[in-house]
């Protein structure tokens, strides 16, 4: 049981979710962040203001996996991630003590496994 | 001898101003409909034309059009608007006319950027449509109003749907297949980024084509009277047809195909504003809505990455507007055109495709070769790694919406050192 945290760019986003679907990881946390991955500056004019952008605008997943999901995810996303330039991003593997679903109380390794659908009452 | 009528050219002065307030519309009709990252590109695309077009009109391309030569070009009698002064040209003034005028110039090419947004670098696109101008639309201003050959053949073309919509829509295809398409296009959502912004466009597009339509009497009078109608009335059922059109086929009544079906109306009504009756005017608009709705169905199957259907709303809404334009005119509105085929004359229709046939064939030509013969000096498409970071950003150090988080100010103005002095010389000063 871990969780992978994944920082990437942007406009890999789309990418990165499409491998994740076809390795079948279903659930994932994506929220916007500010980042700087040591890429090179970027200069912006308005008017007689120029200014340096810093901080990069990066997007962070954050998925909780069971064992044998870890190496296909980070796999994935190293993958679909890869531009080659500086700035592509990190992905960083933690161990998890606990996980509970909230929704049944199920714990660890039940909490991580995607849940069955519903099909009938 | 011409002599100068007060109202007439009181008049122009305003359709001169409304047809140059299209071509910012259209900056934010395009822009809404493009995404975030690349919004602002695509609305420099529109307003540099205002820059280097209306440059291109005044030094060369107004003499090429509208200067007295061949049936195929104008004369160089009017280069450097030599000869052009405030003598009467019809009613109004000459300068007033060369001005009017180059607004459809502008908003011509402008028009074309929307086949190849977020991908084009911005230089090409410049050079692109400044040759354009020279190559394309002057030539075929020339043959349809500047005295040649469709002209002496009587096409009926009242304000541009040959000459502006044609031919900007038939160049828009040719520019869509010479680029190539995005690399997101087919393969991931790529929806407007701001609707809004493409109402608003589509709401000044209709205010300025007033002028555009309304000013191509060239004077005040009923004339003028009777294309203003016709373009508040031809995109009414435009609109009214199209949202059926999406209501049917969806469900649901969408603000963006009601913009667009606003801008098919307008386009389709501008060949024939001036020729045909009102109610023409509104079986016209009902009729346009229908080609270049499934026009636009049957594109986005295809990998012409036309990304902002300009060929289907102006090359098909022009097409079926010049066509249209040969079924439904009447001598009794209009003495100086012609019936139609539902007038019993069947031949003007002919000549309407003929008019249609030879604009398409000849921008889209030359579109080819104006874009490969770039294409041999630079490359015209940005690379897929700054088409990912977006044109915004790459093409001109600008976003549309920054928030400023994170960025160091680069060379701190004057002001604003004395300002930080200020603070800091007492706080040294009690330090020491």
């Amino acid at each position: 049981m871990k969780l992978i945290v994944a920082i990437i760019r942007p406009d890999r986003l789309n990418e990165v979710l499409e491998a994740l679907y076809r390795c079948e990881v279903r659930g994932l946390t994506v929220s916007r962040v500010l980042g700087h991955g040591g890429e090179t500056e970027r200069v912006e004019t308005y008017r007689g203001t120029t200014v340096k952008v810093d901080l990069q605008e990066k997007v962070r997943l954050e998925i909780g996996v069971s064992e044998p999901f870890v190496v296909p995810t980070v796999n994935a996303i190293l993958k679909s991630a890869h531009t080659g330039d500086v700035g592509d991003g990190k992905v960083f593997v933690l161990d998890v003590a606990q996980v509970y679903r909230i929704r049944t109380g199920e714990q660890n390794e039940a909490a991580v496994t995607p849940a069955e659908p519903v099909v009938s009452g | 001898m011409a002599t100068i009528n007060p109202a007439d050219t009181a008049w122009m002065l305003v359709s001169t101003a409304l047809v140059l307030l299209m071509t910012p519309a259209l900056a934010f009709f395009y822009g809404g409909l493009v995404r975030n990252k690349n919004s602002l590109n695509t609305m420099m695309m529109s307003f540099v034309a205002l820059g280097v077009v209306g440059v291109t009109w005044a030094v060369a391309a107004y003499s090429l059009a509208f200067s007295e030569g061949g049936p195929f070009l104008g004369g160089l009698a009017n280069i450097g608007l030599q000869g052009v002064g405030t003598e009467a040209k019809g009613t109004i003034p000459h300068v007033l006319f060369m001005a009017y005028q180059a607004t459809f110039a502008i908003i011509t090419a402008a028009l074309i950027s929307g086949a190849v947004v977020e991908r084009m670098r911005f230089g090409p696109y410049v050079a692109f449509i400044s040759l354009w101008t020279l190559l394309v639309y002057a030539p075929v201003a020339h043959w349809v109003w500047g005295g040649g050959w469709l002209m002496t053949l009587g096409a009926l073309d009242f304000a541009g749907g040959t000459v502006v919509h044609i031919n900007a829509g038939v160049s828009a295809l040719v520019a869509a297949v010479v680029l190539g398409f995005r690399k997101d296009y087919g393969r991931t959502a790529v929806i407007p980024h701001n609707v809004p912004f493409v109402l608003l466009g589509a709401g000044l597009l209709w205010f300025g084509w007033f002028g555009f339509n309304g000013g191509s009497a060239l004077a005040a009078n009923g004339l003028a009277a009777l294309a203003f109608t016709n373009t508040f009335l031809a995109p009414t059922a435009t609109l009214v047809v199209w949202t059926l059109l999406d209501y049917f086929r969806t469900g649901k009544a969408t603000a963006v195909g009601g913009a667009t079906g606003i801008v098919v109306g307008l386009v389709a009504v501008t060949p024939a504003a001036g020729f045909i009756s009102p109610l023409s005017a509104l079986i016209l608009g009902a009729v346009a809505a229908f080609p270049s709705y499934f026009m636009i169905q049957l594109r986005s199957r295809t990998r012409i990455d036309d990304s902002l259907d300009v060929f289907a709303g102006h090359g098909v809404g022009g097409l079926t507007g010049a066509l249209l334009t040969g079924v439904l005119a009447q001598k009794v509105w209009n003495p100086a055109g012609s019936d139609g085929l539902l007038f019993g004359n069947p031949h003007q229709l002919a000549v309407q495709a003929l008019a249609c046939l030879s604009a398409a064939a000849y921008a889209g030509i030359m579109t080819l070769v104006i874009l490969k013969g770039l294409s041999l000096v630079v490359s015209l498409r940005a690379v897929p790694r700054i088409e990912g970071v977006g044109m915004d950003v790459s093409q001109h150090g600008e976003e549309a919406y920054a928030s400023g988080e994170g960025s160091i100010l680069v060379h701190p103005d004057v002001l604003a050192v004395e300002e930080l002095s200020g603070v800091l010389v007492p706080a040294t000063a009690s330090a020491q």
